[in-house]
């Protein structure tokens, strides 16, 4: 089965009269995944035995009619850990690595009768913009198999876009759910930093890192993100702001609303059908009721430099954690303890972690402090600033996700600074810790293109509000890949 | 290619060293090019004036959250050593600290 011809109400109501019973869902989509796996790559673990005995369970109990998710399958990207079920960061270094607890939002999920159906491929420890960077091989976009899915979250972003599942986590520090999801036609959303738990996602940038909902739809993307956001007293950095209902707003009209769209979003390598994508956007914000002005983001072009000290410092950090003593991959043929710690970092991270990891070292390390990471902090301070300002008149932001739609796979794996400017539009916001979608609003010979909608910390709800109008206004999400990655 | 930039292949060397990472002559040669085009990348900070401009470190609006300072045993010893590399009798076994190869 695929997930194109229904939706998440309909499933619900036949689970509920069953009509159909969860085992029965389960097992149908645990087939779709399997059939695809080879040729999409979009797990690093199908979990048919847990997703089963998940599924059992559910049934057995009875679906509750209240909850919407009740015996749903969905996909979580394989650095969010998982009790009992291996969890690899899509990393040599944690190849064999089972976790002993669940995290937050996984917790969240069972007990909401959400069916875990398994773990999903990503760039390395969520460092990289196209899931190439994987130890277990790259992922595919299903419009079009020569090219990539984006990433980090690039097997989230696939999984649904191929109709293997309605819904997926994945995890975003500076555009890694917003950009797969522009890249591959689908509705993801990033949150407010602290919205969401990070006890049990992997650490990669903690003061950026935020997990969030990829979804066909931006209604279904808000009742994901009303299941698992909210304080968690084992992340100190999560928010004790209240959490209502995402979808409140949803269906109200965007007249009087006053939209930003930033020059600098539209300007020097900002592919031409994705600029004209973004200004035909601003045309149906205009006809839905709301007023669309041109704003300027100063301090934006710099959002890439800062992000990747920024992100680096902290990753350089939290990886030093893997040293090959308590778990994880250790190098054979050691002869000393230093022994232990050089090969084994060495051999068990790839190529794009060590890059993370040496400009984080270096713009720690003595003498580089000032001129590096703090210099980078105080350029923070004024991106975010910019946010501010913007805000103080406009109800919420649009631009483009990515400068590009979707590339070649291998286009630009041997240019790392390349690859880093795909996400010069979606960082600023995990700078400055704002909520950001993407949904879709175009295409480009045959690929997506994704609009970013962002909005004032914590009002997730004028998000979601806009994001689906435009929806309800457009087509777009109605489109999906064709058979074997023909578009 | 390398001579415009700001690193050597020394300084890559020193750096990996405090990372504790190792690269083999070939591997150091590119991550040096990479890193002095990431170095150049990074460096375009220095075009904003950032005088006086407090830095962010973090966007939470929590502020030291504290829990009551309570241990608590979780009774997962014997779980944890599960994804140990090399255990004994319940310890985590690891080769030698001391190099016993040199004298003193």
């Amino acid at each position: 089965m695929n997930y194109f011809d229904t939706s998440l109400e309909e499933l619900h109501q036949k689970l509920v009269s069953k009509e159909m019973t969860v085992t029965e869902l389960v097992k149908d989509t645990l087939d779709q995944i399997e059939s695809d796996q080879k040729e999409l790559n979009a797990y690093v673990t199908v979990d048919r035995d847990g997703a089963l005995a998940q599924a059992k369970a559910i049934d057995e109990k009875g679906i509750n009619a209240d909850n919407l998710w009740a015996g749903i399958p969905v996909a979580v990207k394989d650095n969010i850990v998982t009790k009992d079920l291996k969890t690899t960061a899509a990393s040599k270094m944690l190849e064999n690595f089972t976790p002993i607890y669940d995290a937050n939002v996984v917790e969240k999920l069972k007990a909401n009768d959400v069916v875990i159906i398994g773990k999903t491929n990503m760039d390395e420890f969520a460092m990289g913009g196209s899931t190439e960077t994987s130890f277990f091989g790259a992922t595919k976009n299903p419009w079009d198999h020569t090219k990539v899915p984006g990433g980090s979250s690039g097997g989230s972003a696939t999984t649904v876009s191929a109709g293997e599942v309605l819904a997926s986590l994945g995890s975003d520090t500076g555009g890694s759910i917003r950009q797969p999801a522009s890249f591959t036609g689908i509705v993801g959303v990033k949150p407010t930093y602290g919205r969401v738990s990070r006890y049990g996602l992997i650490a990669f940038g903690s003061s950026l890192d935020q997990i969030g909902p990829l979804t066909r739809s931006v209604r279904d993307n808000a009742a994901l993100l009303n299941i698992i956001a909210g304080k968690d007293d084992r992340d100190m950095t999560s928010s004790d702001q209240p959490v209502d209902n995402f979808a409140a707003k949803i269906g109200q009209d965007l007249t009087g609303m006053k939209v930003a769209l930033p020059k600098e979003y539209l300007g020097e390598g900002i592919d031409a059908d994705v600029k004209k994508s973004v200004l035909d956007a601003a045309e149906i914000f205009k006809k839905l009721g709301a007023t669309v002005d041109e704003v300027s983001l100063p301090h934006s072009k710099y959002g890439v430099a800062a992000y990747y000290i920024i992100g680096s410092s902290e990753a350089s950090s939290n990886l030093q954690r893997f040293d090959g003593i308590r778990y994880g991959y250790r190098a054979e043929d050691v002869k000393s303890l230093e022994d232990v710690y050089v090969k084994t970092r060495s051999e068990g991270f790839g190529d794009e972690v060590k890059r993370r990891i040496m400009l984080g070292t270096y713009s720690l390390s003595a003498g580089f402090f000032d001129a590096y990471f703090k210099k980078a902090a105080q350029v923070r301070t004024l991106l975010i600033n910019d946010f501010k300002e913007i805000f103080k008149e406009h109800d919420f932001i649009i631009g483009p996700t990515a400068p590009t739609p979707a590339f070649k796979l291998g286009a630009e794996t041997a240019d790392p600074t390349t690859m880093y400017m795909n996400d010069i539009l979606t960082i600023p916001l995990n700078l400055a810790g704002l909520p950001a979608m993407s949904l879709p609003a175009g295409f480009s010979d045959g690929m997506p293109i994704g609009l970013q909608i962002i909005a004032k910390p914590f009002d997730e709800e004028t998000m979601y509000q806009a994001g689906s109008a435009f929806e309800d206004a457009t087509d777009f999400h109605k489109e999906v890949p064709g058979q074997g990655g023909q578009n | 290619m390398s001579e415009n930039k700001q690193i050597s292949a020394s300084d890559v060397e020193h750096v990996a060293g405090l990372a504790k990472l190792k690269f083999n002559d070939q591997d150091l040669n590119k991550f040096t090019d990479q890193f002095g085009d990431i170095l150049d990348l990074v460096n375009t900070l220095n075009e904003v004036d950032t005088d006086g401009v407090e830095p962010t470190f973090s966007v939470t609006d929590q502020i030291n959250t504290m829990r009551e300072d309570v241990a608590v045993n979780a009774h997962q010893k014997e779980e944890l050593l599960k994804n140990a590399p090399d255990t004994e009798n319940g310890f985590i076994r690891v080769p030698a600290i001391i190099d016993e190869s040199e004298e003193g």
